[in-house]
């Protein structure tokens, strides 16, 4: 720590003068009565966010216990659990069958491309190099997400790079054959489910990568020595030291994805088909539907799932890995 | 001390991180050499030709300049809203023990926690039950509340590494609560407090999902993207705004990165 900075400048006196008045009156109260202090500083911004945060959510929930009356469009300010009831709909069940299975896939598919990458960064890159591994990821997950989200449309295009690219390497069949297989193919890459899914991967990747890098950091070197001096195969002590204790930080990193993946509306609205996700539905249903008691309801899928989901991860330790 | 220092790591361990790495940033090189392609309709590869004349058309459409103008104004007023509470809080949280204190992190990180959409539409319904029409002023709520969480995780981290002793040296020597924290406290806190800030910036910049639900009619940049993205009219001009995006982001991120590189490896974790 540079210590200069914490002085106080050379030209200031090594004693400050005590500033007398209401300055000073106020400066000791602080000091003998800490808990007006900490009264004062807590308020603002407690305020702020109990009033503007908590404050919203909870007309979000009171909404969701409203009902639109189906002849006037206009919301019936009442108490019922109809819309709930509205929630259980084929159609509905549908779309949230459709969003938890595209999270778990998208949450299964970040931990296989983020292990070697946090592994890598975590056990064998040093000095320079951890620090172009460390940017290498922050760099991407703060990047613009919708420039994220326009760049993979470039790509995923039909006369896009990647249809360029296995043209040159003759492997455009693979391509074709994919793109008819029935739910995840489509016309062309940008319209189908494989897209929609490569896009959210990629998307969620660096949220994955930083919990399982800082789960792998906390593993002592020499129990991997210890496993291997004791006979284990390399496949061994990955299966049977190395992945269980990564495994907090893959769950902690698996909130993120999952979380997000059942949030989002704007990836496969951009990127997939028609089929709705949650997130869509729920923005139609408050837009152009203006059925806004509904799509409070659907808001309340992702949350109690996320409930259970953060109760599990919480048994699992992810906690300690985040 | 650790044996494994020095180790060479298997090859399959670092074809699959390379080419992770690869996936990660190959395709926000491309928007790079998209914004100078010569096409106009499609996003055909490889780009027909070459061109700077888009940079030009682009400086010249008052509809982008508006965007970036409100979504800088937006990004600087919630950044200084964030900076106030998010430092108070990171004050309050670590430098004493007292009852409700995990509730109150909780509280801090409960927005960036829960999907955007939860955000954006429980902001809405309470503009709407309470009848506030949409103004510049309801996007920076929106935007202040996600960005507290930036700041304070900042803050907390170089409150926790500074020494208490020092506050106690200073009200020694004679200074009162308020010098002691001029001369003592922000000099210590300063570059956590410039990193958080710039995150705070970065990310108010680039936030689309909550803002859709906030801004009425209103466009900043990301606004004005997902319009194009979804009915696109100038494919050129979107392709040079993506790329300065890249570029108006990056800057804050390095340089946050720079200010906290020793010690708290905190810049954007928790984003």
């Amino acid at each position: 720590m540079s210590f200069d900075a914490t002085m106080p400048r050379a030209t200031a006196p090594a004693i400050l003068p005590g500033s007398g008045g209401m300055r000073g009156a106020l400066s000791d109260l602080f000091w003998r009565r800490p808990k007006v202090l900490l009264l004062l500083t807590l308020l603002p911004p407690v305020l702020w966010l109990g009033i503007v945060y908590i404050g919203s959510l909870f007309a979000l929930l009171a909404q969701s216990f409203f009902s639109i009356d189906e002849f006037s469009g206009l919301i019936n300010r009442q108490f019922t659990l109809r819309t709930y009831g509205d929630l259980l709909q084929a159609a509905n069940l549908d779309i949230i069958l459709r969003t938890v299975t595209m999270a778990a896939l998208v949450t299964l598919a970040s931990a296989v491309v983020a292990f070697p990458i946090a592994y890598y960064a975590a056990r064998y890159a040093r000095g320079r190099w951890k620090a172009l591994f460390y940017l290498g990821v922050m760099l991407p997950l703060w990047s613009s997400y919708l420039v994220k989200i326009y760049a993979w449309k470039l790509i995923l295009a039909k006369e896009g790079i990647l249809t360029w690219l296995l043209a040159k390497l003759h492997l455009l069949w693979l391509l074709d054959a994919w793109l008819s297989l029935p739910v995840v193919g489509g016309n062309s890459l940008s319209v189908s489910f494989t897209g929609t899914f490569i896009v959210f991967v990629y998307v969620w990747l660096p949220f994955m990568i930083l919990p399982v890098q800082a789960a792998l950091e906390r593993v002592p070197g020499n129990l991997v020595e210890a496993s291997s001096d004791l006979g284990a195969s390399p496949g061994q002590t990955f299966r049977n030291v190395l992945f269980p204790l990564a495994l907090p930080g893959i769950v902690a990193g698996s909130i993120f994805t999952f979380s997000l993946t059942l949030g989002d509306y704007i990836i496969p609205q951009i990127i997939g088909t028609s089929r709705l996700f949650i997130g869509q539905a729920v923005y139609s249903q408050q837009g152009t539907a203006g059925n806004v008691p509904l799509a409070a309801a659907f808001t309340v899928v992702p949350i109690v799932i996320m409930g259970f989901y953060l109760w599990g991860a919480k048994r699992m330790g992810a906690f300690d890995a985040l | 001390m650790r044996s494994d220092r020095g180790q060479r790591a298997p090859l399959g361990l670092k074809i699959a991180a390379a080419c992770g790495l690869l996936f990660l940033h190959l395709p926000i090189l491309l928007i790079f050499v998209y914004a100078f392609t010569t096409e106009e309709k499609s996003f055909v590869w490889p780009p027909p030709g070459l061109t700077t004349q888009w940079f030009a058309v682009t400086w010249n459409r008052p509809d982008v300049w508006e965007a970036l103008s409100l979504s800088v104004r937006v990004a600087a007023i919630s950044t200084t809203i964030a900076l106030v509470l998010g430092t108070l809080c990171a004050a309050a949280v670590s430098r004493t023990k007292f009852f409700g204190r995990e509730t109150i992190s909780l509280l801090v990180i409960l927005p960036i926690a829960l999907p955007g959409i939860i955000t954006g539409i429980a902001l809405r319904s309470a503009f709407s039950l309470a009848d506030i029409p949409f103004s510049f002023w309801t996007i920076v709520l929106g935007h202040a509340t996600f960005c507290v969480v930036v700041v304070y995780n900042n803050a907390v981290a170089r409150f926790r590494r500074t020494s208490g002793s020092m506050i106690e040296a200073s009200m020694d020597l004679g200074a009162d609560g308020f010098q002691t924290f001029r001369h003592i406290m922000l000099p210590n806190i300063a570059t956590a407090l410039l990193a958080g800030g710039m995150l705070a910036f970065a990310l108010s910049f680039d936030e689309v999902i909550v803002t859709t639900f906030t801004a009425g009619q209103q466009q900043t940049v990301p606004i004005w993207m997902l319009e194009e993205l979804i009915r696109p009219r100038q494919r050129p001009v979107t392709n040079v705004v993506a790329m300065v995006v890249v570029l108006v982001t990056l800057l804050p991120i390095l340089f946050a990165y720079y200010l906290t590189r020793d010690g708290d490896q905190i810049a954007g974790s928790g984003k």
